[in-house]
């Protein structure tokens, strides 16, 4: 026998001799996880002491015959229902592993459950009951294994004493399963008959199974492997968090995959930007100066400000993840509501989340069903295909390149609804044409900043309507080209009657006209041009997404005029418009204004004059390196 | 200006890719033990907490595990942990926790908000009396939420101490009252949380769920964090689990170091738990107060 029963081997924390396993036991409903389980405790000495006598004094009182189940039944819903709803965590040993057991529920109305508990699982047990054979529920968790990228599936055939331990009908249905999980790229480790109620199979090869050659469920259990952190991969940091708790600026994540060290050169993704690890931070000793693997919560400085939020992910430049808008995946649905054509949802991908649409389904199917006919949804506890078009670009792998961050959840209502593993970034589909070859200009930017005496830029005046954003933009771009600049006027309004007069106020089409702003002024600022743009753009989202867009040459100005004044002046008549009702989505008179949490530069325009605000812009460009300095300036050319 | 820009940017890559490479071949990283695995784990649901709440603290009960979750707070937010450490005051716990909690609280530079629990009165009297007591701090633990409208809490409870503990997510939503539907729950997997709890309800993390209770003392040594002398064995006798004054009990112990702890929990077949009262009432006693937003 394989068993410790008292165990005598270093304890695991310590020693770390002996791998931890987790493992998961799934199959259908009534096929006998939990008595298999609870055979398992007794059979390895793991039942805290009394527990079984209690149980079995339990049972006694209530009436009820002892099952080895009832170990685990331990909430009150369980044993008035007869069902195991949830997962527990249950430990034990085998002569080379500790075994972390998570039960998982067979019922259909508790897939959520079985897929939270398999999900973290590094190995599957699956239970056919001999009698019944394969069943819907068996080929389901089949197939979630495969989902959930749970590969080492070892297949026990229970009740074998329904049977009469016959070993054709064994074979029978080690057949079937065996190529339906085939079918899936899952080959079993191993089939195994038993009796969980009696114990053949389990610790033992008893005579009544004389004819079954192959290993124990211990046994089994006991050549599983431990999942291995992925550091052959290439590095993979999604950023969690920038902290800057002190005069520190850190980069926090967990390493998914990859290593790092202080000094590698780095690409952000999605933006594409590019620095050099300053240094790893921890605590309390910091900071750290080894290699930092894959597995590791980690912090990390940069050589430079950049501008990063969380969901970026931090890959070294050779091997960096592919920024798509639009990907394919293969996922499983738990919503109630079946997933169509053209729903909104919320996908994320590790930290990272981005509104999407559904774009096409296919291969929607029941997995329990032994041929299931294409649906046009993907309904509850059911599996597809689906592409996906998504708002914001994200940095991603398919994953068979990179199992940790090839794979995503979707949202509906703040809830997690489904999940699943990314097949192909882009689909084939709205990625650049590649007849599209955009063309340089002839002149060098250093030959335009020669002449104009500072860099391109983009000046981004953002505030409350009537707040002074097209007064102090009109000034600055009269101040700028006295001194001899490039300042080009984008202000918000005069676009909306050109460029974006195919655009509304709804969300997304704000969305859409601050990219557009962002992306005419950044092709201007790389032109060596300074573009000024004057727009409430309310959303803090929208004026991340104009900073990415213009990178390091985005100057962001908050003009934070007092509400009152600003509805007080009301030159426009908005206010009083949208006061009146008649102004649908006026943003001023309700909270939707998200104030900048870390412009450039914020003024009040009630407590200065245009003169003195147009000094304190001009003086911003000047420090932050816009704007040449007369003396330096003259200096260097002497 | 360096305005770099998606894959625009591919021919000044190379170098820094022939960098990288280098590097990787000098050096590999040190492997990660069982507590590094844990401890990572533990920060990067810490920081996910963070980053997804509005308003969060951390529940301290003094006790052994949630002093390693200040640890791990610590070392999440380099030092320092950026949010209230919160004590449910029952006012019966043991004088040498008090001194703990004052003397650590003022070291570990905590934001510590200890509130107060409503008298026992208050609390429904067909519990029997040590679960009566324990649905006092749920009492304490809801004025506390009301009055400072945290939408999240940590707390330290772990799978592995009690059967009803180990059907709980790592963010684990309340309702309104603060109850726990362990019907309902949502699927949690890949480390993705469910960190939107509807309007005025809250979510608990567990930062610490997937630990042992002998991981906790593992870890413990290792990173030599302060604990209350109460655990350790004198004449004969050591708490296991710490909790309110009249209703805990010592076990009989001998364990009067970490090293000779571990090597208790490792013959040992009794639950962590024996000592807590509450605990053997009556076979639902601990469900029912969990279900009400006991911890």
């Amino acid at each position: 026998m394989n068993m410790l029963v008292t165990p005598t081997s270093p304890a695991t924390p310590n020693g770390t001799t002996r791998p931890q396993v987790r493992i998961v036991i799934v199959g259908h409903v009534d096929h006998g996880k939990s008595t298999l389980v609870g055979r398992l405790l007794h059979e390895t000495g793991s039942l805290p002491d009394g527990k079984l006598e209690m149980l079995k004094a339990v049972s006694a009182r209530r009436g009820m015959p002892f099952e080895w189940s009832f170990l685990l039944d331990a909430l009150q819903t369980e044993r008035d229902q007869g069902i195991t709803i949830d997962t527990t965590q249950i430990r034990f040993r085998t002569n080379s592993r500790d075994i972390v057991l998570i039960d998982a529920p067979g019922h259909a109305e508790f897939l959520r459950n079985m897929i939270t508990g398999a999900s973290q699982a590094d190995g599957a047990v699956l239970i056919i009951d001999a009698l019944e054979g394969v069943r819907d529920q068996t080929r389901r968790h089949g197939y979630l294994l495969h989902l959930l990228g749970v590969k080492q599936v070892a297949v026990v055939v229970n009740k074998m004493d329904r049977v009469n331990f016959s070993a054709d009908r064994f074979k029978e249905i080690s057949d079937e399963i065996s190529a339906h999980l085939n079918g899936l790229g899952v080959t079993p480790t191993a089939v195994i008959p038993i009796s969980a109620r009696d114990g053949d199979g389990v610790a033992e090869r008893t005579d009544r199974i004389g004819w079954y050659k192959g290993p124990t469920v211990v046994e089994a259990l006991d050549r599983l492997e431990p999942a291995r952190p992925l550091e052959a991969l290439a590095l993979r940091l999604p950023v969690q968090a920038i902290y800057k708790f002190d005069d520190r600026r850190i980069v926090a994540g967990r390493i998914e995959s990859g290593s790092l060290i202080a000094g590698d050169e780095i690409v952000i993704m999605p933006a594409g930007k590019i620095a050099k690890i300053k240094s790893v931070e921890s605590w309390p000793v910091t900071p750290v100066t080894g290699r930092q693997g894959a597995g590791r919560s980690v912090g990390i400085t940069l050589d430079r400000e950049l501008f990063i939020e969380r969901g970026d992910i931090i890959a070294h430049a050779s091997t960096a993840p592919r920024e798509t808008r639009r990907l394919r995946a293969r996922i499983f649905w738990l919503h109630d509501k079946p997933l169509a054509k053209g729903d909104q949802l919320l996908v994320r991908c590790g930290p990272k989340e981005s509104r999407a649409t559904v774009v096409a389904i296919e291969k929607a199917v029941d997995p329990g069903e032994l041929s299931s006919s294409e649906n046009k949804a993907i309904g509850r506890n059911h599996v597809g295909e689906i592409d996906i078009s998504l708002s914001n670009p994200i940095a991603t792998d398919p994953y068979t390149e990179n199992p940790r961050t090839g794979r995503l959840v979707i949202e509906v209502s703040g809830r997690i609804a489904g999940g699943g593993l990314v097949l192909s970034v882009d689909a084939g589909q709205r990625a650049v044409p590649v007849d599209i070859v955009p063309v340089e200009s002839a002149l060098r930017a250093d030959e335009r900043s020669a002449r104009y005496r500072h860099n391109g830029a983009v000046v981004w005046l953002t505030g409350l309507p009537a707040s002074g954003k097209s007064t102090l933009a009109k000034a600055l771009e009269r101040r700028l080209f006295t001194n001899g600049g490039s300042p080009i006027l984008l202000d918000g309004d005069t676009l909306r009657a050109g460029l974006n007069s195919d655009l509304g106020f709804s969300a997304a089409d704000r969305s859409e006209n601050i990219r557009r702003l962002a992306e005419v002024a950044t092709h201007l600022a790389r032109n060596g041009h300074i573009a000024i743009v004057a727009a409430v753009s309310p959303a803090r989202e929208d004026r991340a997404t104009a900073r990415r867009i213009a990178d390091t040459a985005f100057r962001e100005i908050h003009v934070a005029t007092p509400a009152e004044v600003c509805e007080e002046r009301d030159p426009k008549g908005h206010y009083k418009k949208a006061r009146a009702g008649a102004l649908a989505s006026f943003t001023g008179i309700g909270d939707d204004y998200e104030a900048p949490q870390a412009a450039e530069l914020v003024i009040d325009t009630s407590t200065r004059t245009v003169t003195e605000a147009t000094d304190e812009i001009e003086q911003m460009l000047k420090s932050s390196g816009v704007l040449f300095d007369e003396v330096v300036d003259l200096a260097a050319n002497i | 200006m360096h305005l770099l820009k998606g894959n625009s940017g591919a021919d000044g890559l190379g170098f820094a890719a022939s960098v990288s490479e280098q590097k990787a071949v000098e050096q590999t990283a040190p492997s990660m033990d069982h507590l590094d695995q844990l401890e990572a784990q533990s920060i990067y649901i810490l920081r996910e907490a963070f980053a997804r709440l509005k308003k969060i603290a951390l529940l301290w009960s003094l006790g052994k595990d949630s002093n390693v979750m200040i640890w791990l707070a610590r070392k999440a937010f380099f030092g320092r942990v950026p949010f209230p450490a919160l004590h449910v005051d029952t006012g019966k716990k043991f004088p040498e926790m008090y001194h703990f909690r004052d003397h650590y609280g003022k070291e570990w530079e905590l934001d510590l908000r200890v509130e107060p629990c409503p008298p026992i009165d208050a609390v429904d009297p067909t519990l029997p009396p040590a679960a009566r007591s324990a649905a006092r701090k749920t009492e304490g633990l809801k004025m506390a939420l009301a009055k400072y409208g945290f939408d999240g809490l940590i707390a330290g409870i772990r799978r592995d101490e009690e059967a009803t503990r180990a059907k709980e997510r790592v963010f684990s939503p309340r309702g309104l009252e603060g109850n726990w539907d362990v019907r309902d729950q949502p699927p949690e997997f890949w480390d993705h949380f469910n960190a939107s709890p509807p309007q005025g309800a809250h979510l608990r993390i567990h930062p610490i769920l997937h630990w042992t209770e002998a991981d906790i003392w593992a870890y413990t040594k290792r990173e030599n964090i302060p604990i209350i002398p109460l655990y350790l064995a004198k004449d004969g006798k050591r708490y296991r689990s710490l909790g309110d004054q009249d209703i805990t009990n010592p076990v009989n112990s001998n364990a009067s170091t970490i090293d000779e702890i571990l090597a208790e929990l490792e013959q040992t077949k009794v639950p962590e738990r024996a000592g807590r009262a509450l605990d053997h009432e009556t076979e639902d006693a601990f469900e029912r107060l969990r279900v009400a937003g006991y911890l």
